[in-house]
């Protein structure tokens, strides 16, 4: 072994002279997963986002850095109907396209190009609806734009007017996701010439900070800065993504200065980092909850007592602890405390068997045998379901219950736990994808989302609880909306249709040459604000 | 010679009817479907599945797909992934020539080293080269590649840095593919350093990689060596005087060679296997971590087709080392 091995680490050792790229501000970022395209509308991935809608593109409206806060994006400003119904945007002028090899944009960005980016979606007879057999638009359809938009008005080149079938206030964070980049109606004119309408996908067209330059399948994934772009320009030259799946890969490559940041920490690895002097960590608390949802339709857990029971008989902070090491916090409200309209008055059922043993006894509730359901899977909001339930399980046997902790292959769980009868309760959980309350209280808990495909796995259909979402959608006023929030969320604690378990702290570990970097609560990794020392 | 041939071929029929049964049935039967997986925890109202189910081609029966998927194969359309959209032949082509690479690099060294160790092994019997060689051997057969790959780059990358920790070339080289081999690659594009850095990048995977067939390789080796230098012949050379090394070199060797060609020869499907777990550590862009990524998304083409492929090219590799043997060996295609 030892002729070959000498050749071969003399060889290294020469490629090692030059590990890290020497030319001019090159930011390398380790990436959790493959892009699954760069056509942002048709997938649901943030890896795909990251490497698509982020760099590349623009929309409307954005959320304001670090915040989920909106801003003017390609829109400069905008007017809303008094009835809620009228969206005009006035549209920013003298922005560039990018270009590419097959590729030279002879008009700036205008109406026409917002009108193709949301009518491709919109219209399965737009002729680039399916511009790649079998695509779909998943997160166009999940925010209801179907049944919400009624009509896209071009007014002039530079105004565009939404018109909706009814008012809905989360409507400008709805158009501030991914799926609502803009793309360039010219480059798929010259692509349709061509007959390369994929090139869509692979080869993109934005408005955004950075041009795409090559993608290396599963490998790396470059960017350059755009030198047009019409907000700051970028301080790095050249952005890459190299793909890394494995958490503890993407830490030796970050300690070898293989790259300069990176997404998703094993938790394990947080303490470590932090000691590392060539590295630091900033944290956030995570847009997500972290959830235990019994079937309220099935006897005993159709009685709120008992679900309230239950929770108490739970030591949350001793999941908190023991399965998030210290990364989160216990959760008390089904929102988590960054957002808007989090009712901060609600008082957490107390961790207390005793008294837990004593309301189940009271409701006639002994000898009680459960299910206790544990994705397969690591999830932002649960890096371990499994030991979670355990936990869950102990707590439970100190008041006389008994648990049974089941599991199934990821796709199949989220199947399942939507069934109607489900034996158990349910470990699962939920990121913010726009930061409106809206996106956790109706997506989770309303009426309508328990019904068959809906997310609502406590199948928990509280009428007044509906009532008041539903109304908080419609109404236009943020004060309004908070006090109507707030109200649905004592009733959620009141009946407890789920047990709260956790709001997850997201880490991002990077170099200590690393400035700049702001953290989403969105979970988004943008990079046009980044800087590192030489 | 050629009847010969054409009967290992006719063998190949039924078997590769079968592969694809098996290939299109297997990610069939994994719970879970692709359109609920991309729908996540939000969910996906029923009505919707049925219309993205009957987008794909799912409400079918299920034989219409199957010989539906046949029929496409014979047209030698594999099918789109329904993940990136792409044809799954120019994923799987751009993707192979990396696992290629890593795989002959890997199945060269388990081939130098462990041929060389289990003839020494086999000629100092019982000496503590033997047990210690063939106690490694033991070890590196049963070692669980994910640790033992994590566990180099925290050694060679992390403590020693003598190694870089993932992927196939240094991130400051930036070159066309021109034949997918990063070390053809490297050289061809004429940049001073490419081809050290992707030599280097290529030294943890293929030594994991080649770990389990080095083990099997070095055992082979010294149980077929034995076993030939308990024969007459080698008996009858030795009486009339020859030296050790012409002994085991020119009578020896030879003949023991003939098991561990087939040993080589089958490890090509182990280094598939082997494949998957190396390349998902390393961040190698090769067909393993593609099956890998697809099969957790239940990318039906991706998984049936793929699997069809790496099946497919064990198959003739396999048909290629019955031939060599029967090249090497008469008695066998006189059968």
């Amino acid at each position: 072994m030892t002729s070959m091995t000498r050749i071969l680490l003399a060889a290294s050792a020469l490629a090692m002279t030059s590990a890290m790229p020497a030319f001019a501000k090159t930011f390398v970022y380790c990436s959790e997963a493959s892009p699954e395209g760069f056509d942002p509308a048709p997938y649901t991935a943030g890896s795909t986002f990251d490497a698509s809608a982020h760099p590349i593109y623009n929309r409307l409206v954005e959320f304001k850095k670090g915040t989920t806060e909106i801003e003017p994006g390609l829109a400069e400003s905008w007017e809303v109907s008094a009835d809620g119904l009228e969206y005009t945007f006035k549209l920013r002028q003298g922005v560039k396209w990018h270009s590419n090899e097959k590729f030279t944009a002879t008009r700036d960005f205008n109406a026409d190009d917002v009108i193709f980016s949301f009518q491709r979606q919109a219209s399965a007879d737009h002729p680039w609806n399916q511009y790649i057999s079998g695509i779909s638009y998943e997160y166009y359809n999940s925010m209801e734009m179907p049944s919400l938009i009624k009509e896209i008005v071009k007014v002039d080149d530079y105004t565009v007017k939404f018109v909706l079938n009814r008012p809905e206030a989360p409507f400008l964070a709805n158009i501030a996701m991914p799926f609502a980049s803009i793309t360039s109606a010219e480059y798929a004119s010259v692509l349709e010439a061509a007959g390369t309408r994929e090139d869509l996908n692979n080869m993109p067209i934005g408005t955004g900070p950075f041009t795409f330059v090559a993608y290396q399948k599963d490998s790396v994934v470059r960017f350059a800065r755009n030198a047009n772009y019409w907000g700051p320009a970028p301080m790095i030259e050249n952005l890459v993504f190299a793909i890394t799946p494995d958490a503890a890969v993407r830490l030796q490559k970050l300690k070898a200065g293989e790259c300069h940041l990176m997404p998703f920490p094993a938790p394990a690895d947080v303490e470590a980092i932090k000691a590392d002097p060539n590295l630091k960590v900033e944290e956030q608390a995570g847009l997500n909850i972290g959830y235990l949802a019994y079937n309220t339709t099935m006897p005993p857990f159709d009685n709120p007592n008992v679900r309230k029971a239950l929770n108490m008989a739970m030591n949350k902070q001793a999941i908190i602890d023991a399965v998030f090491q210290g990364a989160g916090q216990v959760a008390k409200n089904p929102i988590p405390p960054t957002m808007w309209s989090y009712n901060d008055a609600i008082v957490d059922d107390a961790y207390d068997p005793e008294a837990a043993k004593a309301m189940l006894e009271a409701e006639g509730v002994t000898d009680l045998s459960m299910k206790v359901w544990a994705m397969p899977v690591q999830r932002p909001y649960m890096p371990n379901a499994r030991r979670t339930a355990e936990l869950i399980q102990e707590d439970f046997a100190k008041v006389g219950v008994t648990v049974e902790i089941v599991s199934y292959e990821w796709g199949e769980y989220l199947d399942k736990s939507m069934e109607a009868g489900r034996d158990g309760a349910v470990i699962l959980g939920w990121t913010g994808d726009n930061g409106d309350p809206d996106n956790f209280l109706s997506v989770l808990l309303s009426c309508a989302s328990a019904q068959p495909g809906g997310a609502n796995r406590a199948f928990w259909c509280n009428e007044e609880f509906s009532a008041l979402v539903a109304q908080a959608k419609q109404t236009a006023d943020v004060a309004e909306r908070t006090r109507l929030y707030q109200e649905a969320q004592v009733i959620f604690k009141d009946q407890a249709p789920w047990a709260t378990l956790d709001h997850s702290t997201q880490y991002v570990p990077m170099s200590n040459k690393v400035s700049g970097f702001v953290m989403s609560p969105l979970g988004d990794f943008t990079f046009d604000t980044v800087d590192i020392a030489e | 010679m050629i009847r010969f041939i054409l009967s290992k071929l006719l063998y190949l029929v039924p078997t590769f009817i079968g592969i694809t049964i098996i290939a299109f049935g297997f990610v069939r039967i994994l719970p879970g479907d692709p359109v609920l997986l991309m729908a996540g925890e939000r969910g996906i109202s029923p009505e919707r599945h049925a219309e993205l189910s009957a987008q794909l081609g799912f409400d079918r029966p299920i034989w219409e797909q199957y010989f539906d998927f046949l029929g496409r194969l014979f047209q030698g359309d594999l099918g789109n992934s329904l993940v990136t959209k792409k044809p799954v032949l120019d994923e799987f082509l751009t993707l192979f020539p990396a696992t290629v690479e890593l795989g002959l690099v890997a199945i060269l060294l388990a081939t130098l080293i462990g041929v060389p160790v289990g003839v020494l092994a086999a000629i100092k019997r019982g000496s503590w080269f033997d047990q210690v060689s063939m106690t490694a051997a033991l070890v590196g057969f049963s070692m669980p590649i994910f640790w033992w790959g994590l566990l180099l780059i925290i050694f060679f990358s992390g403590v020693l840095g003598w190694t870089p920790v993932s992927g196939r070339i240094s991130l400051l080289y930036f070159f066309p593919d021109v034949t997918g081999f990063m070390l053809i690659d490297s050289l061809l594009s004429g940049q001073k350093g490419a081809f050290a850095s992707a030599l280097s990048h290529l030294i943890l995977p293929s030594v994991v990689l080649a770990t389990i067939p080095l083990a099997v390789i070095a055992r082979q080796t010294r149980s077929a060596m034995l076993e030939v230098m308990g024969e007459d012949y080698v008996r009858s050379a030795r009486a009339k005087g020859m030296s050790q090394a012409r002994v085991v070199g020119v009578h020896a060797l030879r003949n023991a060679m003939i098991p561990v060609i087939t040993t080589i020869g089958l490890q090509i499907g182990v280094l598939m296997a082997g494949a998957i777990l190396t390349e998902s550590i390393f961040s190698w862009p090769g067909i393993g971590k593609w099956m890998i990524d697809s099969i957790a998304r239940r990318d039906y083409p991706v998984v049936q087709s793929g699997l069809l492929l790496i099946a497919g090219l064990v198959m003739v590799v396999n048909l290629l080392v019955d031939l060599t043997y029967g090249l090497i060996n008469p008695r066998i295609r006189h059968k």
